[in-house]
């Protein structure tokens, strides 16, 4: 057990294994979210209230959570990395921010679309809204934290105690949003995840597509990590390896 | 052995400032950091007292490791940098009497006296942004004295001092060293002592990073 | 415990003698709120309606703007260094700072926020709920805001990039104070949500100087 777990925080490791799995996780992602898509989108029948418009919840609802997810992944990381001194820690939670944040801007993208025909504007103080739009502000502030220091190391140990103070304010946020909303009884706080009262046909495809954009989500989080290895350690003897293996692949097809 | 660094290793930008770096400091021993510029030895100096954590060896403080002893190694290391750590808008008095309240001491009568053997008497309660260069410096090399440490980890303290001073300061750190005190210093200054000193040349530690 | 006296004392003298940074966090928020009537119109029907939530995003904006006088002048003469290697607790001597820091800039905000909110038509029933909530929510904005500017005194023009990171951080606070005055208005009782901030404030004091002592290290080295 704490041999596996010393070995993935090897960079080298991380990248042949991650290699390795990818070829099998791109495999199972494109199934999931082509079956779940394809049957959501085209063969599960019309709600009786919303219509055909519904649909786009199939992407909205794992999205948000995924972001949500996200976030809590890139403060486990940042603890590791504070605590263990783990670099492979901060590989992972500088992956998280870019990928978290385009997670919340697509699940916000598709609240606005599915808001028009269901609200008549793409634009609603919902709860759930809200608080996706405050993620992504979390986001954001990560990212320009990072990017605002020139050292790799000192820009993710802040990272790291901006995402652990983040951490803690999240349920917290989510809390006061939710309590803001029903105080002002603003518009109808129309839930998109009451899936206890839809018939299987309707959740199943969402089934689907939930683990399918996790897969995704995987993939992007793998290859980003992968990417900063290869800067990072572009030093070391293995990347050397590793590159000019690439490029003599590459000289042979041309 | 007051102060004992074994293996120690630092990069910075790809570049090895220095590796293998062994090196004990005992009682009563004064150690000169050699360098040229970008050499690292505030770094070094930095590393040595703590504030920065960007390396990998040991560091031992009387035996145990330095982080282990952090309370301790803190009360009895005095630490310097480049930056006076003076607030200008406070007077020198102000200014070492929070120092002495952040190391645990209560000598807030000692303070005039220190100042006065720095030359200081009568600037006492001026805000320090009347003082000259020179003069915030002294106030800066006051909490030495002030600080009851074993350990000075000072790096160029000599900056901005006048004839006169240089040749205080160059006594005291031998009165200290004499006192069984041990001193880390970085200078630019060819230093007039009657001390034998130590040196480590990190010029001669330097590298490129290896794989 | 001799170093919070001493802390304290150190950063009330400092504040003192360069009032600029006391007065201008406060011009701020008189000006800014003063702009509200000038934007929306005088009407003292919608005035009465948003006066809370200008009061309070005012005093949010505040509190954010007067945070670069906590560690900026420690960081640049080296005193952060000194702080950071003393051999006294540290988690009271940042409590000590953040809380002599929040004396000059949060309380002065406190004390003038019901005149402003009398001039915004906010009804008589109201203010006292505005001042408590005030009272209990801007020290957990100095908190939040002071590990914020731990996190970026070290960069230059770190302005604008410490609303980014603290901002997002600030909306409980600003949801919960405003909520304890907008229940009084709608004579709703306010004595559960001022525990809730009372509740965060305890949860800020225990957690956030250790925040800042992390940050500090990382902004030093």
């Amino acid at each position: 057990m704490w041999q596996w777990l010393y070995k993935l925080t090897s960079p080298k490791w991380f990248y042949t294994i991650s290699g390795q799995l990818m070829p099998w996780l791109v495999g199972l992602t494109t199934f999931l979210l082509g079956v779940g898509l394809i049957w959501g989108l085209a063969f599960t029948p019309p709600d009786y209230q919303m219509g055909e418009n519904y649909r786009i919840a199939y992407i909205h609802v794992p999205a948000a959570s995924i972001a949500m997810g996200c976030y809590y992944m890139m403060a486990i990381m940042a603890a590791a990395f504070l605590i263990w001194r783990i670099k492979m820690a901060d590989m992972v939670a500088k992956a998280c921010a870019p990928v978290g944040m385009t997670f919340t801007a697509l699940a916000l993208f598709t609240g606005s679309v599915w808001g028009i025909p269901t609200w008549g504007t793409w634009w609603i103080w919902d709860a759930r809204l809200t608080s996706t739009l405050i993620m992504m502000f979390l986001f954001i502030g990560v990212m320009a934290l990072r990017s605002a220091y020139d050292s790799e190391t000192a820009g993710g140990k802040a990272c790291a105690v901006l995402s652990l103070v983040g951490v803690v304010n999240v349920p917290i946020i989510k809390y006061s949003v939710e309590w803001w909303n029903t105080l002002h009884q603003g518009a109808s706080s129309l839930s998109l995840s009451n899936t206890a009262a839809n018939p299987p046909e309707i959740w199943m495809p969402a089934f689907f597509v939930g683990f399918g954009l996790f897969g995704f989500y995987l993939i992007a989080i793998i290859l980003r990590t992968r990417n900063e290895i290869l800067i990072r350690e572009r030093k070391a003897e293995w990347v050397g390896e590793v590159l000019s293996a690439t490029l003599l692949v590459n000289q042979g097809e041309v | 052995m007051m102060l004992t660094v074994k293996n120690l290793y630092c990069e910075r930008d790809e570049r090895v400032l220095f590796q293998n770096l062994d090196f004990s400091v005992a009682e009563g021993e004064v150690w000169q950091i050699q360098g040229s510029n970008g050499s690292g030895k505030t770094t070094l100096l930095r590393i040595l007292c703590g504030l920065n954590d960007e390396f990998t060896g040991e560091i031992y403080w009387q035996g145990k490791e330095q982080s282990k002893t952090r309370q301790e190694f803190n009360h009895e290391v005095f630490y310097l940098g480049h930056a006076p750590a003076i607030n200008k808008t406070l007077s020198p008095k102000e200014n070492l009497s929070w120092f002495c309240a952040s190391r645990g001491l209560r000598n807030n009568d000692q303070i005039k006296k220190v100042l006065n053997s720095f030359n200081l008497y009568g600037y006492e309660d001026l805000p320090c942004y009347l003082m000259s260069a020179g003069q915030q410096r002294r106030v800066s090399l006051a909490r030495m004295l002030l600080s009851q440490a074993k350990l000075w980890i000072i790096d160029e303290p000599f900056t901005a001092l006048d004839k006169q001073g240089v040749q205080e300061l160059e006594a005291l750190l031998s009165a200290h060293a004499l006192a069984g005190g041990s001193i880390i210093l970085t200078t630019h200054h060819s230093l007039q002592m009657d001390y034998s000193i130590r040196v480590v040349d990190l010029d001669a530690m330097a590298g490129l990073v290896a794989a | 415990m001799n170093i919070v006296k001493a802390t304290l004392r150190r950063e009330l003298l400092i504040a003192f003698r360069s009032p600029g940074d006391i007065i201008n966090p406060l011009m701020f928020f008189v000006i800014a709120v003063s702009l509200f009537p000038l934007g929306v119109g005088a009407d003292q029907e919608f005035l009465r309606e948003i006066a809370a939530g200008v009061i309070w995003v005012t005093a949010l904006l505040a509190v954010m703007l007067s945070m670069d006088s906590l560690f900026r002048s420690d960081y640049e003469d080296g005193s952060l260094e000194q702080l950071l290697l003393s051999p006294q607790p540290l988690y009271f001597i940042i409590l000590a700072k953040v809380c002599s820091h929040w004396l000059v800039s949060g309380l002065p905000l406190v004390i003038l926020a019901p005149v402003f909110a009398s001039m915004l038509a906010l009804p008589e029933q109201g203010l006292f709920p505005l001042v408590a909530s005030l009272l209990i929510g801007t020290p957990i904005l100095t908190l939040l805001g002071a590990v914020g500017m731990a996190l970026t005194v070290g960069l230059s023009r770190s302005g604008l990039l410490l609303a980014v990171l603290i901002l997002p951080l600030y909306v409980p606070v600003l949801v919960f104070g405003t909520g304890v005055v907008d229940s009084a208005l709608n004579s709703l009782g306010t004595a559960g949500l001022l525990a809730l901030l009372g509740a965060m404030l305890i949860l800020a004091i225990s957690l956030a100087p250790l925040a800042i002592i992390a940050a500090l290290r990382i902004s030093v080295s």
